[in-house]
């Protein structure tokens, strides 16, 4: 029961970029087309999984294990480089179809701020290994949901009839702040 | 001893995931061809799409790969062929550099127009509701399509709003000829430079009416040249390029709508 309300707090209620508003680089940037938006954010989601695991291993047994927690934004950063590098070349390896289209995105994701705030809430939440990794999961994939709902819309606004000022970029941060409005429903769902 | 226990853990950490980078770089490598960074130095990298590929760094893959050939990209230079050539250890294919040539001079006041277009400002949005304003149905739209296609900058509209191209920025790469919706574009070899300017079908009477630099399928530049290198078919004189002599520019002067026009450097003539 605690796993499945980490799930929903983290994916839907606490959403990274709708209600914590981290990670908005890419849910501007990648948010053109619903395809690409889709392989970010499996890219992320599977990362943030990761990076859940790791950082909670090396919080548990080397930064609080040595009270070194003052340390722990470098040693996150490490982790993230590391593993993002570690996916790349993962992925290259076995499906260069999906690392072309990644392109740039995916050594893009180091620099996600949701992944380190991931790892930082994480201590400051004190969840166990188990369900860190549910966290980490659920964060990615409520990330990616932002990411495709924000996709579809713009998808659908190419075509929208938008008045001259507002075209571009403007008209997606008024999304944003619309998508955000609107998850702020499920405040009380939690 | 805080001092200590924070650089060896931060160095421990370091430590741990460099080796297994560079253990997953051994075991991950994937064997890329060190050909293609270099041809992708020589290329343009305009990324215009011409040779048919995404961009000049899938089209140096294709290079590495014997996929492709040298000739295949329009825009780079003789120096950077060879150099590409050179790379790739094979003798480099010039093919004769092509530029784009506007077949139509029926501007604005050459032609007749035949109503008042206020759609979307662009040649495709034309054609798909009655063609723009030109009455001509053969010729040039004139709103620019091919000029946005360009990535040279090297066709712009003239003051009757026809496209020219300039034939020294011209990469002959064909994007424009791809975006025009009347196919009044077409792509000939630098060193031709007698073309009918007019793509005009209709019967003469229709054609004389609608444009003033429509060919009427007259025959002088047929008869002018006894039938050597001009030939009337469908109301529209064709020039054949493989009798290329001096006497295609006698029906330059003779043509009475002046459709047959010298474009680029006469001197070669």
């Amino acid at each position: 029961m605690k796993l499945i309300i980490i799930f929903i707090s983290a994916a839907i209620v606490n959403n990274y970029v709708l209600a914590s508003f981290l990670g908005i680089c890419p849910f501007i940037g990648v948010s053109k087309k619903l395809g690409s938006a889709m392989s970010m954010g499996v890219a992320t989601t599977f990362v943030m999984t990761l990076t859940a695991a790791v950082a909670w291993l090396i919080n548990k047994y080397i930064l609080i294990g040595l009270h070194l927690e003052y340390l722990e934004i470098v040693a996150f950063i490490l982790v993230i480089a590391s593993l993002v590098q570690l996916v790349e070349m993962f992925i290259k390896k076995t499906s260069r179809p999906l690392y072309d289209a990644l392109g740039i995105f995916l050594p893009l994701i180091t620099t996600n701020c949701a992944i380190l705030g991931l790892a930082l809430f994480l201590v400051m939440k004190q969840y166990g290994f188990v369900e860190s990794i549910v966290y980490g999961f659920a964060s990615g994939f409520g990330f990616s949901l932002a990411l495709v709902i924000m996709a579809g819309i713009r998808e659908e606004l190419e075509i929208g009839d938008v008045p001259q000022p507002l075209r571009g970029a403007s008209i997606t941060l008024i999304i944003a702040g619309c998508l955000a409005l609107a998850f702020m429903g499920f405040a009380g769902l939690i | 001893m805080g001092v200590l226990y924070s650089v060896l853990s931060m160095a421990g950490i370091g430590l741990f995931f460099s080796v297994l980078i560079a253990l997953a770089n051994k075991k991950l490598h994937v064997e890329e061809d060190s050909r293609i960074g270099q041809i992708a130095e020589c290329l343009p990298g305009a990324n215009c799409g011409s040779c048919g590929y995404a961009g000049c760094a899938n089209f140096a893959e294709a290079l590495a790969g014997g996929k492709s050939q040298v000739a295949d990209c329009s825009v780079c230079g003789a120096s950077a062929r060879e150099e590409i050539a050179r790379i790739l250890g094979i003798d480099a294919v010039t093919g004769e550099r092509q530029v784009a040539v506007v077949f139509c001079q029926g501007g604005d006041g050459v032609v007749t127009k035949k109503a008042e277009y206020q759609g979307v400002p662009t040649c495709l949005a034309a054609t798909l509701i009655a063609g723009g304003e030109r009455a001509c149905t053969y010729g040039c739209i004139g709103l620019a399509d091919c000029v946005r296609a360009c990535p040279f900058d090297a066709i712009h509209l003239n003051a009757q709003n026809i496209p020219e191209v300039d034939r020294k920025k011209c990469t002959g790469c064909g994007l424009c000829v791809a975006a025009c919706p009347r196919q009044v574009i077409e792509l000939h070899p630098l060193s031709q430079h007698v073309f009918v300017l007019c793509k005009n079908k209709d019967n003469p009477k229709t054609s004389r009416a609608i444009c003033k630099s429509a060919c009427i399928g007259c025959m002088i530049c047929e008869r002018a040249v006894n039938g050597q290198g001009f030939k009337v078919k469908d109301n529209l004189a064709q020039v054949d390029h493989a009798v290329y002599t001096k006497e295609l520019v006698l029906p330059t002067e003779k043509c009475p709508t002046k459709c047959i026009v010298i474009v680029g450097s006469r001197d070669e003539l």
